[in-house]
């Protein structure tokens, strides 16, 4: 069995590397995460999130969770706020659209439009 | 909702509203009786009693966007339809209690779910709380605590991405030691 402990040697690899970053103003993603958005699926999709990010090691993105939005027939709803604070707000997310945000948006700055909420609005 | 990890989320979300500053998460399996106790308790705002006598009703919401709450209620529903009960105590200023017991055998409890993944998300979102989490089977015991985590961490967040993937393990650890057994009851 683990010991808490050794979060300490996690602690140790990586500060330096935080140090580094400290200064540089990440992209926000935040998930809806009230009842409405965890009975749609709001868990694997916040999951898909946090392993794609992790697996290209974007480190300066943050994953976080917030409450109900306030479309929740649009659930599960995610945010991605850009470093000036501008936002794109996802509607009817899954892990596998999470996973294209994270190229399309995240990586490559392309907003993923068709995914949107003035999109799924415009459709009804 | 699909398991009791989600339902725990939720009720969570609830003492994050209540502005707590301990957020715990107990579940103690009672071989003798066959039932398991799920507890979430936080240090929150609390409600009056108008509010606690209201609250397991879904047209009730302190939300002013929509007028349903259905957390509470799904809660108690799933509580009762596995053979359990449901009992929320509260008082203003004083924090909340909620407790729902499930009869662990009972064909219609809801799976245990990605527990360990719920409360290192909880711990990352919400660093300025301490989310805990207690987990009992006779004798045997485990306990996590996020504020303990974050001290030993110093000043990397709880939110790193090498964090989350070490305290997920862990916490799974945990729930496999304590709840394991050779059938892995409370899992499935």
């Amino acid at each position: 069995m683990k010991s808490i402990a050794e979060l300490e040697a996690i602690r140790n690899k990586t500060l330096d590397e935080i140090k580094m970053r400290k200064n540089k103003d990440g992209i926000r993603v935040v998930v809806g995460m009230a009842t409405c958005g965890i009975a749609a699926g709001a868990r694997p999709v916040m999951n898909a999130f946090v392993e794609e990010l992790g697996k290209r090691q974007l480190r300066d993105v943050s994953v976080t969770m917030t409450g109900c939005i306030g479309v929740c027939r649009l659930e599960p709803i995610v945010e991605v706020f850009d470093a000036a604070g501008s936002k794109v707000t996802y509607v009817k997310m899954t892990a596998e659209k999470a996973a294209r945000v994270v190229t399309e948006h995240i990586v490559n700055g392309r907003v993923c439009t068709d995914l949107t909420i003035g999109t799924a609005l415009n459709e009804g | 909702m699909r398991d009791l990890s989600l339902h725990i989320l939720d009720i969570m979300q609830n003492s994050t509203a209540a502005q707590a500053g301990l957020i715990r998460a107990t579940l103690l399996a009672k071989p003798e009786t066959g039932m398991l106790d799920v507890i979430i308790e936080d240090d929150g705002s609390g409600m009056d009693e108008k509010l606690l006598a209201v609250v397991t009703d879904p047209f009730t919401t302190t939300r002013t966007t929509r007028k349903v709450g259905l957390g509470i209620p799904l809660f108690k529903a799933s509580a009762e339809r596995s053979g359990g009960s449901f009992e929320i105590k509260s008082h203003r200023g004083a924090g909340t209690v909620v407790r729902a017991e499930f009869e662990i055998t009972n064909i219609d409890r809801p799976p245990l779910g990605d527990l360990a993944g719920v409360i290192t998300d909880m711990a990352a979102a919400w660093p300025g709380a301490d989310i805990q989490l207690i987990l009992e089977d006779g004798g045997a015991r485990f306990e996590f605590s996020s504020r303990e985590a974050a001290g030993i961490l110093g000043g990397v967040p709880l939110s790193e991405f090498a964090v989350v993937k070490w305290l997920r393990e862990y916490i799974y650890d945990g729930i496999k030691e304590i709840f394991g057994g050779v059938l892995n009851e409370i899992d499935s």
